[in-house]
């Protein structure tokens, strides 16, 4: 029993080891944004710093539209994705669910192939941009996340598994067609999966900076992620380009850039210890690609 | 006949739930397919994919003639070959360790803290990369390198285990999780059985844990062989801050595709770079899912 105890102290110690090296980036990050900026310049990036300061929080807060409108951005975008990409899902996932449709194997092969096969970042491009999305907020919500043919397969099995045959029947038997059948029975059954690919649906378009990168050259209209991602470039160019009146010269640049980072991340931080179960199970149900 | 319509009538609900899917399909990725015969054109924007001149393989012939496809090949061949097999070792460490776990809510703990890094952009990502690596205040050279610091950002050398680690370290977790959920699935009395017959911590690894969790380090194994001519287009183009030293290195067919495309005249070159790992994709792909039906079928993915 002696030999047990010293393994879990063992175990643990390594554990905490890992966890620690999992989280202290993510602290370095908060310690950097809450660091004087000339002492950040002077010696650098320290979990330790020589001295401490709010003047990049404040700077925000006082220069708050661009942040602010970013933040905006990014909001709209999650929620309008989510919400279009899961009802397109599940509608199609359910349609190809009902077996004996007729033409069921062709258009599921239709949703398949396109995890087989695609045309590549140029074809895709140019089609997204020559219908218009440029600079506008569609930019982000339609190319490439939207619903893929992995989510459909996954929703479709679940229906299948969850919606027993008899109830169609005896659904149909009370008059109920196919929209009704979806509305008050696939929906309700199937939220534990909805609710899954929503929130992985959530994650994906909150951290997206690739559309921002593809599709948006007006700094009114960046998001959150693509805010940060050019102001890795060039910081004067983005903060200062919807508020025209602010000085360049006190600009903390090192420890603001850290400060926008930080509150980038900050809601995933407070949802995380409530959202992180669901995050679990949908991965170790192998319900979610990465 | 008319039954049979009578019986279609039945359905027309499905089929007009099924559109705005079939139509978002189409525009994403359908009529994109088409588009690739970008890569035998000269492409201008005014004239559009279609209407651009042909010009045979020509910009093939300008891709397989430039050094970079050999190197941007490699690239994505030999991380991604990395990334698997540190990614599956890191991972089955880590799951078999928290398994061995008995307090439940240190092992809460645990598995919320691999799973964190799992839930950040890139873009973050490479901040607190730069927090470390910076040349001139980065947290390594301030501390540890403060006596012949490194010029982490033009010095290529250091790059493919900086590019591994920031890997392992924002992805680990989702595999590991896949490996907890298997192990949790093993039934305990084989331990204990194995145990009585004095049988170490390692022994039973090795002769249970393991072959139970081989199902699914294989599917796991093949997903990503069968990606193996993609890769994660941020890491490689975000954390080296887009430096050009560091392109033998830090260069892969994705970032490729998408600087050819951004410089002038490069839009055919880029998509015949684009069509030849879609084409290789393709094939993986195919090969890769034949090979899991065969292993364990309720795997494969059609």
């Amino acid at each position: 029993m002696i030999e047990n105890k010293s393994y879990q102290i063992t175990f643990n110690v390594i554990y905490l080891f890992i966890a620690l090296i999992m989280i202290l980036p993510l602290v370095l990050l908060f310690i950097s944004s809450i660091t004087d900026d000339n002492a950040l310049l002077a010696n650098g990036y320290s979990f330790f710093p020589s001295k401490f300061s709010l003047e990049a929080y404040g700077y925000m807060v006082t220069n708050s539209s661009t942040i602010l409108r970013a933040y905006g951005v990014t909001i709209v975008v999650t929620v309008l994705g989510t919400v279009i990409g899961l009802v397109i899902t599940a509608l199609m996932s359910f349609s190809l669910s009902i077996r004996n449709l007729p033409g069921n194997r062709v258009i599921s092969f239709f949703v398949f192939f396109t995890m087989l096969f695609n045309g590549g970042l140029v074809p895709t491009y140019i089609m997204w941009t020559s219908l218009g999305v440029v600079n506008t907020i569609w930019a982000y919500v339609f190319p490439f996340l939207l619903t893929n043919a992995f989510n459909i397969v996954l929703i479709r099995s679940y229906f299948v598994s969850s919606i027993p045959n008899e109830l169609y029947e005896s659904a149909k038997i009370d008059g109920a067609g196919y929209f009704r059948i979806f509305w008050k029975m696939a929906i309700p059954l199937g939220k534990p999966i909805l609710a899954t690919i929503g929130l992985f649906s959530c994650l994906l378009y909150w951290n997206d900076w690739l559309n921002g990168l593809y599709f948006i050259t007006d700094p009114g209209q960046y998001s959150i992620q693509a805010l940060l991602n050019r102001m890795s470039q060039n910081i004067q160019s983005v903060i200062n380009s919807t508020s025209s009146s602010t000085s360049v010269m006190n600009l903390p640049q090192a420890s603001i850039r850290m400060a926008i980072a930080f509150i980038a991340i900050l809601p995933i931080l407070v949802m995380y210890p409530f959202i992180q179960k669901y995050f679990a199970n949908g991965i170790m149900k192998g319900a979610v690609k990465g | 006949m008319t039954k049979k319509l009578a019986n279609l009538k039945e359905f027309i609900p499905l089929y007009l739930m099924m559109i705005p899917c079939a139509v978002y399909l189409i525009i994403n990725n359908y009529i994109p397919m088409v588009g690739i015969v970008s890569a035998f054109k000269k492409f201008r924007i005014t004239d559009g994919i279609l209407g651009s001149p042909w010009v045979g393989l020509k910009n093939f012939e300008y891709l397989f003639r430039s050094h970079d496809l050999a190197i941007i090949i490699r690239n994505t061949l030999l991380y991604n070959a990395s990334f698997i097999i540190v990614n599956t070792i890191v991972g089955l460490f880590l799951a078999i360790l928290i398994s061995e776990i008995k307090n439940e809510k240190m092992k809460k703990l645990y598995q919320s803290s691999i799973l964190l890094p799992f839930t950040l952009s890139m873009v973050i990502v490479s901040y607190i990369v730069f927090a470390f690596l910076s040349q001139k205040n980065g947290m390594l050279n301030n501390s540890i390198f403060k006596n012949n610091p490194v010029e982490w950002y033009s010095d290529p050398s250091w790059w493919p285990l900086i590019l591994i680690l920031v890997q392992c370290w924002k992805t680990v977790g989702y595999g590991a999780l896949i490996y907890i959920a298997g192990i949790a699935t093993i039934d305990r009395s084989l331990y204990e059985a194995a145990a009585i017959d004095g049988a170490g911590k390692w022994t039973q690894i090795k002769h249970i844990t393991l072959p139970a969790l081989l199902p699914s380090i294989i599917t796991m194994f093949l997903l990503s062989v069968s990606r193996i001519g993609y890769s994660d287009f941020g890491l490689f183009y975000l954390i080296p801050q887009g430096s050009g030293t560091l392109f033998n290195v830090t260069s892969t067919i994705d970032t490729y595709v998408y600087s050819t495309m951004m410089a002038p005249g490069g839009i055919g070159r880029s998509a015949a770079t684009g069509l030849m790992q879609a084409l290789v994709g393709f094939i993986l792909i195919v090969l890769a899912n034949a090979l899991v039906r065969k292993l364990s079928s309720k795997d494969a993915i059609f």
